[in-house]
């Protein structure tokens, strides 16, 4: 009997005890900063889009819930004409993050993007774009590619030694 | 024309009470265990008692086409009934008594057993194995313990020498007989908690191994009327134990006495439900057992010795 008398002595002491009841949406969740939740595309430090439209994503996505179509500007410089995502069947896996070179597509940790209308979960380029580098600033992929897209010339890259005239007869 | 405002506002009081505990039961055990109970619809969550109620409406009141319709259908009745019965022979202050019998404390002893007949229709008008179980289980157990609450409340009877709740209480007025009667308290409160099947003793109902226990097969208002009867069980049984051990209505007058008496058996509501939150559910002999072999010589003994310490100072 007197364990009993205890028990229900500590469990009457437990209404004085911080309550683990976080109370949304007035209190949020504390989430890491690798979180994976909504997706966005991240613009490079000189404001220029990052995404290259080189489809790694759309073929790494386990249910294929990414479509673009890639296409070049006067300098040469590739970018997605369109860049749909479908977050009904976006499973935030983070594989596409995973494969993208240049750092455009991000997972960042927000999940409230409830919808109504199951048409309103097909987010397009310009829900994606964000003005921001995301998780990884500083990042140009331009900057360390050969290509010249407008960005710097052949052979002026970060890593890169200067680019060899093919049309000379040195070696 | 007096009266029948009594009779009214307890029946008014008494079906309220029962519906807010529904609140008050959620909030509390969700207190103690570490969480906020529903505290968004209305204020501190007080709708919710207004959500059940509308959902127990709008529950498809089924009558199972096995089952014996009209003892089906009385099951529930039984229980809300005599509960409600028990209700008026309680002082609930010096002149606000439905009917102040001079056999009340018989006559709420009448109405518990009384109220063994719901289990025990309910189970067996189910026509389903495990319901009967249930049933079976749920009468022996209210049975067993309705021994020892009847001869748990003779030691105040002989204390006071009248079975008129009115009289009980007004023999208090020096002194509550919780001081007295320690053991019968105990004793009639463990049995009170047995007869309206809340945890440690909810064998017939909470049974994960058969289903719902007696219940199984009601829904809508039916399964509505058990609830509110155990409710209203869990009040009555706080009212009587406040009214034979705890002085009823009386206490300091910068309180009205029907305040003190609400206090009172709120505070005992509430212990009603920290013992659903905090002990665990004995198996069905464990708990048959302890009824028959621990707590019934226990109240013989309890009555032997205050007869002996009456007799004694009588002399």
């Amino acid at each position: 009997m007197f364990s009993h008398l205890r028990t229900m002595w500590l469990v009457f002491l437990h209404l004085f005890h911080k309550k683990a009841t976080i109370q949304y949406p007035e209190e949020k969740i504390k989430l890491h900063p690798r979180w994976r939740g909504r997706i966005v595309l991240t613009r490079d430090p000189d404001g220029g889009e990052r995404c290259v439209g080189c489809y790694l994503c759309a073929a790494a996505c386990p249910v294929d819930c990414i479509a673009l179509q890639a296409t070049e500007d006067e300098n040469g410089r590739r970018y997605p004409e369109f860049f749909r995502i479908n977050f009904s069947r976006c499973i935030f896996c983070g594989y596409c993050e995973e494969a993208c070179p240049t750092y455009a597509i991000q997972l960042i940790p927000d999940f409230e993007m409830a919808e109504y209308k199951r048409q309103d979960l097909v987010f397009e380029k310009e829900d994606l774009l964000i003005n921001s580098e995301g998780k990884y600033p500083g990042y140009n992929f331009y900057k360390v590619a050969g290509m010249d897209a407008g960005v710097k010339s052949k052979g002026a890259g970060e890593t890169e030694d200067p680019a060899v005239d093919v049309h000379s007869l040195l070696p | 024309m007096q009266h029948i405002w009594i009779v009214l506002g307890v029946l008014f009081v008494l079906l309220n009470i029962a519906a807010g505990l529904i609140w008050v039961e959620r909030r509390l055990l969700a207190l103690w265990q570490d969480r906020l109970g529903p505290n968004r619809a209305g204020p501190l969550g007080i709708f919710i008692v207004l959500a059940d109620t509308l959902k127990l409406f709008f529950k498809e009141d089924w009558v199972p086409p096995f089952a014996d319709k009209w003892v089906f259908i009385a099951a529930p009745a039984v229980v809300v009934g005599t509960v409600l019965m028990s209700f008026v022979i309680i002082p609930f202050a010096p002149n606000i008594v439905v009917a102040d019998l001079n056999i009340g404390l018989l006559f709420f002893l009448a109405m518990s057993s009384l109220g063994v007949y719901s289990i025990v229709l309910g189970g067996w008008a189910s026509n389903n194995k495990y319901s009967l179980l249930g049933a079976l289980r749920g009468a022996s157990q209210m049975i067993a313990y309705e021994v020892f609450m009847g001869l748990s409340l003779m030691g105040v009877v002989m204390l006071t020498g009248s079975f008129n709740l009115g009289n009980i209480v007004a023999a208090q007025k020096d002194m509550w007989f919780i001081v007295t009667q320690p053991l019968g308290f105990v004793i009639f409160f463990i049995a009170g908690i047995a007869e309206t099947h809340r945890l440690p003793f909810d064998i017939p109902e909470a049974e994960s191994e058969l289903i719902a226990g007696y219940h199984a097969e009601y829904s809508g208002m039916k399964f509505g009327m058990f609830f509110i009867g155990e409710y209203l069980g869990i009040t009555l049984i706080s009212a009587m134990t406040v009214t034979i051990f705890f002085g009823g209505w009386l206490g300091p007058s910068f309180l009205p006495p029907l305040a003190w008496f609400a206090l009172k058996t709120f505070a005992f509501i509430a212990l009603f439900v920290l013992l659903r939150a905090s002990l665990p559910r004995p198996r069905y002999d464990q708990l048959i057992e302890y009824g028959w072999k621990v707590l019934l010589p226990l109240v013989l003994a309890n009555l032997l010795i205050t007869g002996a310490i009456a007799l004694w100072i009588r002399k």
